[in-house]
């Protein structure tokens, strides 16, 4: 690791002792996690357990003739075997809603829409017995022409989905921004550039693949349900709405998480199975994917068919963009956005540049491919747009034979112009691009970068030097337009102070290895003067934790970490009082100060946080409630808009093509800082996952819709390895309307890592007339351009 | 992946699993490191009713030069060759193999014989043995057989062994005078089967090229050699033009087909590189 910049603009306010924000406290759950005492939904093990397994269909397309469980069933130990009529019968269960109201099958009886799709369930008393039971379901397909390719899909002349009234493959259209305007700064434009490009269908691969243990208690009619869950509480709800078992009835439990990226945000057809086989037998039921299952089966991300077109002046001043877009939705638009975004926020995409206009429209498509797309490590569609936008500005900038750096200098959203409103309706809270720009040019050392990629240029050496200065938008989100299945998207926290000065600290959503037990912690001793050890963070678990809508999109930090600052506020608003009665002062002659209360002007009287918590439960004013613990519900005024600006270098291998990321420097601004270890962990693995779709991640299907990158052997994440040493940097621009002035940060790595490495790459081969690339950007790819212009091996 | 069901043995010699091999012939797999069985078998590909496994069995793990040639003990774990001073020092090919095969924790596990015996066309040992002209030693029910690597693959997972012999030792001629050698693998990303790899073994005599063997990992059905691109060295000068000969040569007698590691054109085009590089990199080893 390599931290160029110090902490020289993080802010500091507690002791170390304290450890309040800013402090670079080592995570609180990484002891259980490096001793393997992490406890995961497979590490629950229930007496009389039995185990579920899935049969899959080998078609991307097929009617299904007849299921034949006999053979499974006569295989001792084999319980049952549950199927689409099955289902059905109890209550229209083969339908399930998604979260962007369309449909998706739990499991199908007329026809099977996907490789890998979940045909039917088996039971049995051992994992082994139902592997092998699996194997012995015998069915019947007639294979049906697939529709793999998004364009063709819209031809109709293969309809995916029969089940709908609409004989169309065609999902939706969405727009947003102004068209007359757009197209009428178009008119004007003397310069315009336009490329297509398709950010390919990715899958998330968390270490720990999805599953579940539902155990339903017959004799209390109540379901207790382990689930690899990004969201538990909302995910209670859905079980309740769709099960009809009274949501008291229900507790979610999301223990430990292997990494959720978005990807445990849907519900699948599994986690239904699960239950209603527990239902069935009364029995606790296990459910585990393995990896191909995952990779093969679950939520996608991405899959964006674009076409965009940039405008600028004369000058070079950027003035409207016009993007149009398909999505490749798979069998179901099973999209994990806000319900008012079909498409995400993906109109966040003119991006750090200012203009006049912009017109977004989105089209989806029902394909024979599995459902999604997840925001994998992305507010919800912002990494395409991200790419797109970073990808047209290099462009521009090359054709206009600008300095791709100079270029994005000049047509920037200024400091002074913040909170900037931008063509497409979003309200920038602050932002400062043109000093993360420069510092990362600094830090790299772009100018000189730049006279040594010249002068290999002449030797015949190809290097390439990328930037992507990006800006995200996160923290969904203010209750006005942000809600999922109509609960509106606010996001709690509740903290009780125990006599002795301890805490618990309850939160509505749920690591998956943010280091949450950590951060908020932090927040709370910010804001209260208890040490963050003293403070014990609990989540995921839907009888104990407030309900809240979960951790994605980077919303954990801008919702529930403002929460926990408002109700720690809350509880420093009682200690006051309590300070004043200790004191025998008026509650206006004491201020605060790191973790007491004090007279103003005589410090020696004073209370400590810890002494006014005993007073709470021992010695408190008569009339006021005992106690000392506060909640907050707290609903985002607007996103948060965390930025940053990164350059990569690259060096070509002339012979095989290979690109080498010899150098990445990522300067980060997201707000106030809670813990720099914890952010700088967050980019280092945010960049690994840009850099994984940039050069070698891509689902692959041939045209019968079968996925040949079923397995690790051909889905390419990259190892440590592959990665780059990673340089950081980073700028300090608090939010202004968020408590802790915090914007969140796990995914802006993500977002502009690819558009950096891409241009990079781009730009090292733009003289032999290369605009544009499409990621994954893998060697037999730029082989085929060297090759074409004559360039091999000296 | 979860593998069907099968039955266990651990014979503690080879006489012992040559008998279970005998008696339960075709149902009847050797089980040696299992970083290409247990993963077949996992996803159900393989489904063998009797596992024999051979890693109880003493003295098929070893490493000695003896006054002919250099013996590998079949069961000899990927991680041993990568660790031993003599291997980096003397064989430098096979150092180079050993390095690029799978992770460290395949290679813990994986060995030499059973790189061999499963004569998967993408491990990088057949090529590398094939290039050291190496000789086999097998035992059966009517004792030790050698047998020529050159006689060995015979297909795609198809080696000369009979079902009841089992692959005891490697043998490998000790560098003469004159001699180097490399492996150079191109991989989609670090632990990846090749998208090609190219072994080369050769003699330089008076800055000629007196003998040269080269293998292909990954670009035919089999393992193979490159026998055009040896023809090309063999008797020149091993620089400029009469590289790009030998990458040619081997680039026009591969058969490599399209897959996601690329069209067959580029596969061909990379043994051509590939193979210059190797040549270039084992010349330099005869000098040091
Ligand atoms: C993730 C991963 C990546 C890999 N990448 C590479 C790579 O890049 N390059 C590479 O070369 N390999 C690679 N491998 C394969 C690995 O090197 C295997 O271990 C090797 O191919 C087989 O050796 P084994 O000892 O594991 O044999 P096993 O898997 O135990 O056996 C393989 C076959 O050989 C037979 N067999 C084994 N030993 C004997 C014997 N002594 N006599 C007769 N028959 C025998 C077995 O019956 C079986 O059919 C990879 C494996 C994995 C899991």
């Amino acid at each position: 690791m390599s931290i160029t910049e110090s902490d020289k603009d993080v802010r500091i306010t507690t002791p170390a002792d304290v450890c309040g924000m800013g402090h670079r406290m080592k995570r609180k759950e990484d002891p259980r996690f490096i001793q393997g005492a992490g406890h995961y939904v497979d590490d629950i093990k229930l007496p009389g357990m039995l185990y579920l397994d899935i049969v899959r269909s080998p078609h991307a397309h097929a009617k299904i003739l007849n299921i034949d469980a006999s053979a499974a069933l006569a295989l001792p130990g084999v319980l049952a075997v549950i199927t689409g009529q099955d289902l059905k019968a109890a209550g229209n269960l083969h339908m399930m809603p998604t979260l962007m109201s369309d449909t998706q099958m739990v499991l199908p009886i007329e026809k099977v829409v996907y490789y890998a799709q979940e045909v039917c369930a088996v039971v049995a008393t051992s994992r082994y017995i139902a592997a092998d039971a699996v194997e012995l379901v015998k069915v019947d397909y007639e294979p049906l022409p697939a529709v793999v390719d998004p364009f063709q899909a819209l031809k109709d002349e293969v309809i995916v989905r029969e089940d709908k009234e609409k004989k169309s493959n065609h999902v939706w259209h969405w727009e947003t921004g102004n068209k007359d305007a757009t197209d009428e700064v178009f008119s004007r434009s003397s310069k315009v550039v336009k490329q297509k490009m398709h950010i390919p269908r990715i899958h998330v691969s968390s270490i720990e693949t999805c599953g579940m243990v539902a155990d339903w208690d017959k004799i209390n009619e109540h379901m207790t349900i382990y689930m690899t869950s990004q969201a538990p509480h909302a995910h209670r709800t859905v079980v309740s709405l769709v099960s009809g078992i009274p949501e008291h009835k229900i507790r979610v439990i999301s223990p430990d998480i292997g990494g959720g990226f978005g990807g445990k945000v849907p519900v699948y057809p599994g986690y239904v199975c699960t239950i209603v086989a527990s239902l069935v037998t009364g029995k606790p039921v296990k459910w585990i994917e393995d990896r191909s299952e995952n990779l093969q089966a679950d939520s996608f991300a991405r899959d964006y068919h674009i076409d965009a077109e940039l405008a600028a002046d004369a000058n070079g001043k950027i003035t409207g963009l016009r993007v149009k877009t398909l999505a490749d939705d798979g069998a179901a638009d099973a999209a994990a956005n806000p319900s008012k975004f079909p498409a995400g926020l993906y109109s966040i995409g003119t991006g750090s540049y200012d203009m006049e206009a912009a017109h977004f429209e989105v089209d989806a498509a029902y394909t024979t491919k599995p459902p999604g797309g997840v925001a994998y490590r992305c507010s919800f569609r912002v990494t395409e747009a991200v790419h797109m936008i970073e990808r047209m500005t290099d462009i521009m900038a090359h054709d206009l034979g600008q300095d791709p750096a100079e270029f994005r200098m000049k047509n920037f959203i200024k400091k002074e112009q913040f909170p900037y409103h931008s063509p497409t309706g979003w309200d920038y809270d602050s932002g400062d691009y043109h000093r993360a720009l420069r510092l990362a040019m600094d830090l790299i050392g772009y100018e000189d970068l730049r006279k040594e990629q010249a002068e290999k240029r002449q030797r015949g050496e190809l290097m390439g030097i990328g930037i992507s200065s990006f800006t995200e938008i996160v923290g969904a989100g203010p209750s006005k337009d942000f809600d999922i299945l109509g609960i509106k998207m606010f996001d709690s926290c509740e903290i009780r102070i125990h006599p002795t000065g301890s805490a618990i600290v309850r939160i509505g959503v749920q690591t998956q290895g943010q280091g949450h037990e950590t951060t908020f912690a932090q927040i709370v001793a910010e804001e209260l003067g208890l040490p963050a050890s003293a403070i014990t963070v609990e989540h995921g678990d839907t009888d104990t934790a407030p309900y809240g809508l979960g951790t994605y999109a980077s919303r954990s930090t801008p919702t529930a970490g403002a929460a926990a600052a408002v109700a720690a506020r809350k509880i420093r608003d009682k200690a006051r009082k309590i300070a004043a009665y200790l004191l025998e002062a008026n509650e206006e002659d004491l201020e605060w100060d790191v973790n007491k209360f004090m007279v103003k002007g005589s410090p020696t009287r004073a209370k400590t946080i810890q002494e006014i918590a005993f007073a709470a439960y021992t010695n408190f004013p008569q009339g006021m409630e005992a106690g000392m613990e506060a909640v907050n519900y707290y609903d985002p005024p607007n996103l948060t808009f965390p930025f940053g600006s990164y350059i990569c270098v690259v060096d070509i291998d002339k012979g095989t093509g290979e690109v080498k990321v010899r150098r990445f420097v990522a300067v980060d601004d997201c707000g106030n800082i809670i813990n720099p270890l914890i952010v700088e962990g967050q980019i280092h693995g945010g960049l690994t996952m840009g850099l994984a779709p940039a050069l070698f991640e891509e689902i692959v299907y041939d045209e019968n819709g079968q996925n040949l990158s079923g397995t690790f052997m051909d889905y390419l994440l990259p190892t440590s390895m592959e990665t780059p040493k990673w340089e950081l940097g980073k700028t300090v621009t608090p939010s202004p309307h968020h408590p802790i002035g915090a914007k969140g940060v796990g995914e802006s790595p993500t977002v502009g890592a690819p558009p950096a490495i891409a241009n990079a790459v781009v730009d090292a081969l733009w003289h032999l007339g290369v605009r544009h690339l499409e990621i994954p950007i893998t060697p037999p790819k730029i082989w085929k351009i060297l090759r074409d212009n004559g360039i091999d091996e000296d | 992946m979860i593998p069907g069901k099968f039955e266990y043995f651990a014979p503690s010699s080879v006489k012992e699993a040559i008998g279970l091999l005998d008696r339960y012939g075709e149902d009847a797999k050797i089980l040696a490191g299992g970083q290409s069985l247990i993963p077949a078998m996992r996803f159900r590909l393989a489904q063998p009713e009797i596992l024999v496994d051979i890693n109880r069995i003493e003295g098929l793990d070893y490493i000695r030069e003896l006054d002919d040639y250099l013996a590998i003990g079949a069961m000899t774990r990927e991680a041993s060759l990568e660790k031993s001073a003599l291997i980096s020092q003397r064989y430098p090919l096979l150092a180079d193999t050993a390095k690029v095969i799978a992770d460290p924790l395949v290679r813990n596990m994986a060995t030499v014989g059973g790189n061999l015996a499963h004569a998967d066309p993408a491990n990088d040992h057949p090529a590398t043995m094939l290039a050291y002209d190496a000789t086999l030693v097998a035992e059966g029910p009517d004792g030790d057989t050698i047998i020529g690597i050159d006689d060995f693959f015979l297909g795609l997972f198809e080696t000369s062994l009979a079902k009841d012999q089992i692959l005891k030792e490697i043998r490998l001629p000790k560098p003469g005078p004159g001699s180097g050698g490399a492996y150079l693998k191109i991989e989609r990303k670090v632990g990846d089967y090749a998208v090609v790899g190219v072994a080369i073994q050769l003699t330089v005599e008076n800055g000629t090229v007196t003998a040269a063997r080269i293998g292909l990992t990954n670009v035919a059905g089999a393992p193979m050699r490159a026998k055009n691109a040896e023809a090309a060295l063999i008797g020149n000068a091993p620089t400029g033009d009469i590289l790009e000969k030998a990458g040619q040569a081997a680039a026009a007698e591969c058969e490599p087909w399209s897959d996601l590691r690329g069209s067959e054109e580029y596969k061909r085009d990379m043994v051509r590189i590939v193979t210059k590089r190797a040549i270039r990199k084992a010349v330099e080893r005869v000098g040091a």
